[in-house]
């Protein structure tokens, strides 16, 4: 087998807003240089064929299921995780959502499904429930049975928040 | 002199405590917790379904980059296990079950070997180096085909691959069968199932200097674990500390003793340094274990009014490879001894098999039994009303239990009790919310238009939180059914649980506070839930079963009602009265009809820790333990309907409606109750609809190997869940409390059927098995339209 050191490069990320440089093996994914790299375990991993959704972060303004991209396809982006959400200890108006509509049990799912979110009402601020719910299916969540994550959905629509 | 509660937690949808970590990434997961110097493990799994294990070659393994030990089976017999299983039913025959396999494999993913290396990429490297040489055998997937003559067999003191024959019946069956109009036979398949957690399992073992192991793992059921794990690796329990951190789910598959969950404390102790094993989803497929598996022939005896006289049952239960936990008993007590439901028939014979096949091993998932057994019950009265082109709804009336009947035995049996229900109550609520007569006439127009609606309705009923002890004993458990509970109060009046149940999403940090925050009448913000670590909890069982709040809430209740008496006590003595002439009330302690100055909880607490003013023969602090093992169990029930709409050309199933009537006695929280409704439910939609493990029959190769394969439910595919309740509190709690968890995953499945085959009621199609996938669907129809042609 070949010397490690032959695969490995150096990726500079900004990540919620703090710039890291780190050295990582080519096969590495963005995934696991989020969590073993830089110590953010809001993002979860939950299967390895990229349908789960439980890896979801912000990369350069998408959602983007972390666990398909390569840590060293990611060099010079602005990545954004769940601890980069709300701010001096205020919570982002979907985490208070959440909170308010139970719309976690287990929690595993939520750090991705919050951030696919956040994506969704940024391109359609106005959803239908039909909307929200196709707008959700790489995100598998398994205690909810996604009635509270669409109640939660819908109360943060301009529709809701007007009334 | 009577305590009144002024302050009412019980009852409230009080928005969960322990959200705040989870929705901002704080959650603490195993895979989460990182420690210095710790080592990984990957384990090689067998290719193959059946074959010896000719030659594993460690040799390149060990040489690789990183590696600090490989390890074959052969390595590590006669050191560790083998696995027990903690339920052997009386008079089952138990396959010896090694960690490791050592020189046969008899299902794909079985362990062969393991490499320990400094990261899990190169572990993983050096497990693709180890060579691992076979020699296949013929391989049996299928329950009905691994008793015939000439199966393969698995084990040499299994024969015919069978465990366990266990039989229960009640009345005459061959007495119903002659009195009856007619007798409808099916085959029911319950299919196997993936129970799919978000989090995989992990396991983190740290050897500590003081000679101690600590381990991290999600676990359902921290203290079974540490006994489990201490007997199984050689370890004394009391030095052995299990630490269940916040858990991704558990739904069963959490609860049972895997091999890594071995490994981990072996290696850990072995090479004195801390070990971690994280399974990949893929892996998972294979290594943890599976639900489900029946399959099931009935006869159902009954008149042509529509009463059922008589149900004879055969179960054939297929529990994979091994017998892992609870395997002997999920076919045989959690399912036919259920097999009647919600109906009195007083007439039935039921014999169940215990199989084992060349599979994953299958146990516990969400409800253990009781949906399997709810699906025979609800198969059967449906075909009754089909048959009979009968409402399904009156057909239903005319067999339920009444509410009259309560406490029920069925069939006259000497197992069973349901304690209370009100199933009329239930199905009119359901009935309202879903608009029946509305929607019947509905789906009969439509149908003239080419548009196949179908109603689906079932009913269920669960007992839950297996008790008494001494019962357990009688069907051979190797454990208790109680539950214990430490409150213990500060000195300044605060109040710290300490529950033996375990949460994998339920809140328990919010629901257990409820109910002692309603005993102690205190804030619940002076109030802390702790749990999941054996060295902090004094002792437990865990939660499965539906039992955290029947068995768990109720030992917070009485241990609490504890701590307010002896608080009395106290009080009374500061107080300088009598006893009996103090009252708590609002949080404080009083003496009506007078005007004594009143002592607050805190002050009472304060003096418990001075013990400058206790009474004669009263121990300082405020701090009590409790091992509450119940009298008997508590019966939830209700009733689910759906609206469905299937698309003939393309046999897609869409629900368009789901309302489910639950009765679950008191609620401690309902935001929370609704919320397992919602999760059970959907799960048991994925059960009707997709989700399905599939196995080569030929070389018994996993197919459904991944999430790729294996298809759960996602948002688009369901549809809003409308839960109501009704209260039938359970009289053998304090609280009044009954399960909720599994109910929903019990009833979804029959209703989801229930409602395609009404669909499908106009090309003749009387009976289908689960999952009605669009190809199972669309043949079934293409069947009806060739033969029509003919």
């Amino acid at each position: 087998m070949a010397d490690a050191g032959e695969y490995l490069h150096t990726v500079t990320v900004t990540v919620n807003n703090a710039q890291y440089t780190v050295t990582v093996e080519a096969r590495t994914l963005l995934v696991h240089l989020i969590r073993d790299d830089l110590g953010l375990t809001g993002t979860h991993i939950g299967c390895d064929t990229s349908q789960c959704g439980a890896c979801t972060v912000d990369i350069d303004g998408k959602a983007v299921k972390s666990c398909t991209v390569l840590a060293v396809m990611a060099d010079g982006s602005s990545i954004t995780t769940i601890e980069g959400l709300g701010s001096d200890g205020s919570l982002h108006p979907i985490q208070a959502a959440f909170h308010e509509h139970h719309a976690l049990q287990c929690g595993f799912c939520t750090p991705g499904m919050i951030m696919r979110i956040r994506e969704l009402l940024r391109e359609n601020p106005n959803p239908s429930e039909h909307e929200i719910r196709h707008g959700l299916s790489g995100n598998i969540c398994r205690c909810t049975g996604y009635h509270n994550i669409v109640r939660a959905v819908e109360s943060l629509t301009a529709g809701a928040r007007r009334l | 002199m009577t305590e009144t509660t002024t302050l009412t937690y019980i009852g409230q949808p009080l928005r969960r405590r322990e959200d705040f970590k989870f929705i901002t990434g704080k959650g603490r997961y195993v895979d989460d917790i990182k420690i210095a110097g710790m080592l990984h493990l990957a384990i090689l799994r067998s290719p193959h379904a059946h074959a010896v294990i000719k030659r594993v070659d460690l040799a390149a393994a060990e040489a690789a980059a990183g590696v600090r030990l490989a390890l074959s089976g052969a390595d590590l017999a006669g050191k560790i296990g083998p696995i027990v299983p903690n339920w052997i039913m009386p008079g089952t025959k138990v396959p010896n079950r090694p960690v490791v396999a050592v020189d046969r494999v008899r299902f794909v993913g079985e362990c062969v070997a393991l490499v320990v290396a400094t990261t899990p990429a190169l572990a993983y490297d050096a497990v693709s180096l180890i060579e691992a040489e076979y020699e296949s055998l013929p391989a049996v997937v299928d329950e009905w085909e691994a008793i015939k003559e000439g199966a393969p067999q698995l084990h040499e003191n299994v024969p015919n691959n069978i465990t366990t024959v266990y039989k229960v019946d009640g009345g005459d069956y061959r007495r119903a069968a002659r009195e009856a109009d007619q007798i409808i036979t099916l085959r029911l398949t319950n299919n196997r199932l993936i129970p799919t957690c978000m989090e995989t399992r992990s396991i983190l073992a740290k050897p500590n200097a003081d000679g101690t192991l600590t381990v991290y793992m999600p676990s359902q059921v921290p203290h079974m674990h540490r006994r489990w794990i201490a007997d199984t690796v050689g370890i004394p329990e009391h030095q052995l500390r299990i630490i269940a951190p916040d858990i991704g789910g558990g739904f069963g598959a959490k609860m049972h003793l895997y091999p890594e969950e071995l490994l981990c404390p072996f290696l850990a102790r072995a090479l004195g340094v801390p070990i971690k094993w994280w399974e990949s989803r893929s892996e998972s497929h294979q290594s943890t274990h599976h639900g489900r598996a029946h399959t099931e022939d009935i006869q159902i005896a009954f008149r042509n009014d529509g009463k059922i006289l008589g149900l004879k049952v055969e179960t054939l239960g297929n529990v994979g490879a091994y017998l892992s936990n609870m395997a002997s008993g999920g076919p045989t007590v959690n399912t036919i001894n259920f097999g009647t439901g919600t109906y009195k028939i007083e007439n039935y014979a039921a014999i169940s098999k215990v199989v084992v096949t060349n599979t994953v091993p299958v146990d516990a998932y969400r409800g253990y039994g009781r949906p399997e057994g709810a699906y025979i019950a609800e198969r059967a009265i449906d075909a009754v009303a089909r048959h009979l082109k009968l409402d399904q709804v009156e057909v239903r009336r005319k067999n339920f239990i009444q509410k009259a009947d309560f406490p029920y035995k069925p069939y006259n049996g000497p197992a069973v009790i349901y304690d209370s229900g009100d199933y009329e109550g239930c199905l009119n609520a359901a009935m309202k919310a879903f608009d029946y007569t509305a929607r019947t006439k509905e789906r009969d127009e439509l149908r003239r238009t080419d548009c196949y609606r179908g109603i689906g309705v079932a009913a269920y009923t669960h007992v839950c939180g297996m008790a008494p002890s001494r019962r357990l004993a009688r069907i051979g458990f190797d454990r208790g059914g109680w539950e214990s509970a430490r409150v213990g109060i500060d000195s300044s009046g605060r109040a710290t649980i300490y529950s033996g149940s375990m949460s994998q999403g339920h809140g328990h940090a919010t629901s257990l506070a409820q109910i002692a925050a309603d005993v102690l009448q205190i804030p619940i913000g002076s109030i802390d839930v702790v749990q999941g670590d054996t060295r902090q909890v004094q002792a437990g069982h865990g939660t499965f079963n539906s039992r955290s709040m029947a068995v768990g809430g109720s030992s917070v209740h009485v241990c609490a009602k504890r701590i307010v008496a002896k608080a009395k006590c106290i009080a009374a003595s500061m107080l300088e009265v009598d006893e009996k002439d103090v009252a708590y009330q609002n949080g404080s302690f009083s003496v009506p009809g007078t005007d004594i100055q009143p002592l607050s909880f805190a002050k009472v607490a304060r003096m418990a820790y001075l013990g400058h003013a206790l009474p004669e023969g009263t121990a300082p602090g405020l701090d009590e333990t409790l091992f509450y093992d119940p009298p008997g169990m508590g019966s939830p029930s209700g009733v689910h309907m759906a609206y469905v709409e299937v698309d003939t050309e393309t046999g897609i199933v869409d629900v368009l409606d789901y309302v489910a009537v639950d009765d679950a006695g008191t609620l401690i929280n309902p935001l929370l109750a609704a919320g397992q409704i919602h999760g059970g439910v959907v799960q048991g939609i994925g059960q009707a609809i997709w989700e399905e493990v599939s196995y080569d029959r030929g070389n018994g190769q996993l197919i459904s190997s991944s999430l790729l394969d294996y298809a759960v439910p996602r948002a688009e595919c369901v549809p809003n869940i409308r839960s109501s309740f009704q209260m039938t509190p359970s009289p053998t709690n304090p609280i009044g409390v009954k399960g909720i968890g599994e109910n929903g995953s019990i009833a979804a499945p029959p209703t989801i059927v229930h409602a395609v085959l009404d669909a499908l009621s106009p090309f003749g199609i009387t009976h289908l098995d689960m999952p009605l996938t669009p190809p199972r669907i669309w043949s079934a129809i293409q069947n009806v339209r060739a033969g029509a042609r003919q």
